[in-house]
This record gives C-alpha cells, structure tokens and sequence, in this order.
C-alpha cells in the first residue's frame, strides 16, 4: 500500500532546505534510500563484511551467501529463468558497454546496423556509435512520433535483415513515455536481431518480467529503485551470455590461469571480474524486498496517479509547456517542462529557494533535447514517497518563480 | 513568497545583460573562435575574439543558456574590450577569486560584473558565471601559443 507512512522511511526526506520542508522531486537522476536499505548496509558491515566465493571462514561463507541470496531477489524480481542470467555490474551504463564491447564486437560486422530511437539516454547512445564505429556499422535512429512516443510502423520501417542491435529505452528518462519493448523485441527477432532494453527508469516503476518481454539483455541501476549507488544489473538470455566473452580480465572471474593462457568461471561470474560489489548487491536486495513488499503494481498505479495530478495541475500555469505524451496513462511519474522564457536553471534555482529539487539541463539526452527543439528542461520525477502535497508545492513554487521572474525582467 | 536571496543572485543589472546583451553576434574576419559548452547543463557559447597587437580589439559572442551565463557573457565581453591581454586575464582571475568567495583584487575596475559577486552564495551556478571567461582564456591561450 502507498500511504502516508511511506516517506517515514526514508529519513531524509524530513528536513529543511533554505528554510522549507525538502519537497524531493528528481528521483528520475537517483532515488532516495529507506531505512531498511541503510540498515541492509549498516549490518552487512558491521557483521558479515568479508570477501565471497573464497577461503573457509565462517564470514566469507555468510558473504558468499549474502551476496548469492542478492542475485535470487533481483533473478525472481525480474522472473529470469536462472541466476546465472543475473550479472551484477556497477550500473545501467556499465551493462550496456558490457553488451556493445562483447556481443557487439562478435557480431556486428561492417555494413550492419544498430537501431535505437531519438528518446535514448547518453548511455545507451554513446556505447553503440563506439561500436558502429569500430565495426563500419551503420547506426540508425527510429522516428519519434509528435507526442513522443514510438510507433510500431516507425519500428518496421527502421529494423531490416541487416539489423543485428535494437536497443531501446523502456521508460524515457525525458518524456516519461512507456515504449512497446516486448512488440519491439518481436519485430527485432523477425529479423535475426537482439533486443537490448535499457530498463534504468523502468525497473522502479514497473513490474519486469524479462520472459514475457522477451528481451535478450535488460539493463537497470540499482540507486534509482531506493537501492545504493554503484551497482547495477545486466540480464542476458543464458544462451547468448554463454558464447560472450568477458571484457574485464582479473580475479574472480577465472577458472584456471595459466602461463599464457587462462579460462573463464561459468555464468554469471566470468563478467563479474575483481572483488564484486557486494555491500552494494546486498542493499539492492533490500530494495527489492522493500519494493516488493509494497507491490510493484501499487507504484506503477501511484506515478500514473502523480503523472496525471501534476499534469493536470501544471496545465493550469499559463506560460508552462508540458513535453512527452499527453495521455499520463502513456508515461511514468516523470514531468519534463519549460516555463515561458525562464531558462530551465533559473527555475531550478528558484525552486531550490522553496526547498524543492528538480533537474534542469539537458538530463543527458542531447539527441533528444535537439529534436524537441529546446537547449533545456526542467524535470520534476516522481516516486513511491511522492504525495499531491508535493505537487502543490511544485505548483506553488513554479507559480512564484513566474512571477519573480516577471518582476525582475 | 518573497526571494530575499534570490535578489542577491538575480541582481536587475544582470538582468538587464541578459535581456539586452550587449556585443551579441560573430566577428566576421580573422577572429579567434572559441565554442564551450558545459556538459552538464547544456549551456553553450561561441566567443570570437579580435587581439591586435596584444589588444583585445573586439569581443563578441553568441549562444544559449541561463540568465547568469548569458549575462556573465555579455559582461565580460564588455570588460575586455579594449584592454591588453594581460589586464583581460587579470580580470578573469579575479572574476574567478571572486566567485569561489576568495579575497579579490579590488584595484581593478569590475563595473558591472561586481554585480554577478552574489553567484558565490549559489554553489550550483558558479559554473554558469564563469562559462565565458574560460572561453575568453582559452581563446588568449590558444593565440599567444600560436
């Protein structure tokens, strides 16, 4: 149930910025973490810190263990088949260049093509032009539609037998829009193409289910679903992560070494090279447990509730524009605007003055920000700890920096 | 609401930079041109610079970002025109101490950009303000190495 006592957990929600309640609305960049995840943390440390999957001794076991039990959570959180198609990594980013760097180098040949949209993140962008320039491959960008959503004709249109990539974002980190991955995955396996979803503002929001979707990599971060920084998750069918090779050589990862020549441990561990990050598993494993416990449902319902409030109420600010579909059913608790001619910053920086946080910028979508035509945006996102009282004072905050702005132009 | 503090950063001579920038535009001929963005924010600007004989002869810029890199653009345009290179990089130290809420040499006639010296109370917005003076740097940089 998302109630009142949802924000109680999170501590740090319950103080003043420059002299008012914080009202936090930028959960898109990184959420805020519950007790239950700092405690996770606290205990791990104070009780059962050691190195896994080495030596005898009773911590490493119960590490060992720790950690392993970390990657059942996030294997039945998103219902893959096995942990072994679980790779804990240090974040979305991370487990896109994982998937570019080892299956992008071994199958995309010269002339081929990687297809991805207009709405993508930086980090599912800059890894693929990496690759399709290594590779002589062509990189293609799917037509947004003029609401900012994708459309399955422009889908078609796009993916041919050349294409061996499509990687797309399931929930844009801008427009809040919802993508049709699971039908996008078909049209890419029509064509002998995998799909990659980058699942970073997804996996908060939405009940995953990697099976149904039938991706063939899914990626997400740990710090935007109330877990801790620095670690991430890559999902991969085992099939295709069996015949990948690793890119990160080192302890850990190995079966045995020799002179000149080395083999690999078996899946998940030969892609997770060095001593893993295991406090950080351990936390996103309380996140999900926290997550779940509330239902994955019940949030999902909460954003479009939140998406549907703000844009309601924020319609009713002459001089605000909206962007992204109109239709809040179409998007996640993400609010992306301009204010007249008030730069996005200096709304920002208003807002900040009221206690309430938003992003301003270009939130790391260059091509996207170029195609709305705009150098800027200010974003409100948000999440689970949310409630309308933070959207009036949004509102409220958004109305004084109109007129200040009015004033002092 | 009233923004006691935010007066402080939202001075009406900044405004009035970024409402009417003064030595808006490209120069044309045998300019230094400097493009500098900041990639966190996507601010960007394109300063030509004209150094004559050690003199910065003319300044102009173009681009887009908030009022405070705008304004600051406009500013500094206007404070090192005419100057030698020299004075122009004193100035930016300056502007630099400044807005790091350092000590600042006072000897030198700031005239409006003083005004920018309460973006030192916004931590967030330094990078903003000193956009342009790093253009302006580097463009010296690159011609007194040529």
């Amino acid at each position: 149930m998302i109630n009142k006592e949802i924000k109680s957990y999170f501590p740090i929600l319950d103080q003043e910025i420059n002299g008012h309640p914080l009202v936090y609305l930028d959960s898109a960049a990184t959420s805020q973490k519950p007790v239950q995840v700092i405690e996770a943390l606290e205990n791990y440390y104070k009780l059962d810190n050691s190195n896994v999957h080495r030596g005898v001794h009773t911590l490493g076991n119960r590490a060992t263990e720790k950690y392993e039990g970390a990657r059942e959570k996030v294997q039945k959180f998103i219902n893959a088949s096995s942990t072994e198609e679980v790779i804990f990594l240090r974040g979305t980013t991370t487990a896109i260049n994982l998937v570019a760097q080892s299956y992008g180098r071994a199958n995309v040949d010269e002339g081929d093509e990687i297809v991805i949209t207009y709405m993508e993140h930086h980090s599912n962008i800059i890894p693929w032009q990496q690759l399709a320039k290594e590779r002589g491959a062509i990189l293609k960008y799917i037509e947004l539609e003029e609401d900012g959503t994708i459309s399955l004709e422009q889908v078609k249109a796009a993916i041919t037998e050349r294409t061996k990539i499509v990687s797309m974002v399931y929930v844009s980190n801008v427009l809040g829009t919802m993508n049709p991955v699971k039908e996008v995955a078909r049209i890419a396996h029509e064509h002998g193409a995998v799909m990659v979803v980058d699942g970073a503002q997804a996996a908060p929001h939405l009940k995953i289910d990697v099976q149904q979707l039938d991706c063939d990599f899914f990626a997400f971060s740990g710090h935007k679903m109330v877990g801790p920084t620095g670690i991430g998750v890559l999902y991969g069918k085992k099939a295709l992560l069996n015949d990948m090779e690793p890119v990160e050589f080192g302890g850990e990862m190995i079966d045995f070494v020799g002179l000149y020549d080395s083999t690999w441990k078996e899946l998940p561990w030969k892609f997770e090279g060095g001593t893993p990050i295991i406090a950080g598993a351990v936390g996103l494993g309380a996140a999900i447990d926290f997550l779940s416990e509330i239902g994955l449902d019940e949030i999902e319902k909460h954003e479009h509730e939140m998406a549907a409030i703000a844009m309601e109420k924020m319609n009713g600010i002459e001089g605000l524009q909206i962007y992204g579909p109109k239709d809040p059913s179409k998007r996640a608790g993400i609010v992306t605007f301009n204010l007249n001619d008030v730069h996005p910053h200096d709304v920002a920086t208003v807002l900040d003055m009221s206690g309430i946080a938003v992003r301003a910028g270009h939130h790391c979508a260059q091509p996207l920000m170029k195609w709305l035509e705009v150098s800027a945006t200010a974003r409100a996102s948000f999440y689970l700890y949310n409630d309308e009282s933070d959207i009036d004072r949004l509102t409220e905050g958004l109305r004084s920096a109109k007129e200040y702005f009015n004033d002092v132009f | 609401m009233s923004f006691k503090n935010l007066d402080q950063l939202y001075r009406s001579v900044i405004m009035d930079h970024y409402k009417t920038p003064r030595n808006k535009g490209t120069i044309e001929n045998d300019s230094i041109n400097i493009e500098m963005n900041n990639p966190t924010c996507g601010d960007r600007i394109h300063l030509t610079l004209q150094v004559v004989d050690g003199i910065v002869k003319d300044a102009k810029f173009d681009g887009e970002g908030c009022s405070i890199s705008m304004a600051s653009a406009s500013m500094m345009t206007q404070a090192v025109k005419g100057k030698d290179v020299d004075t122009a990089l004193g100035l930016s130290k300056t502007f630099s101490d400044m807005m790091l809420g350092k000590d600042y040499d006072d000897s030198l006639d700031l005239g409006d950009i003083e005004a920018l010296q309460g973006v030192s109370q916004f931590p967030a917005r330094i990078k903003c303000a000193t956009l342009a003076w790093k253009a302006m740097e580097k463009g010296v940089h690159e011609q007194q190495k040529s």
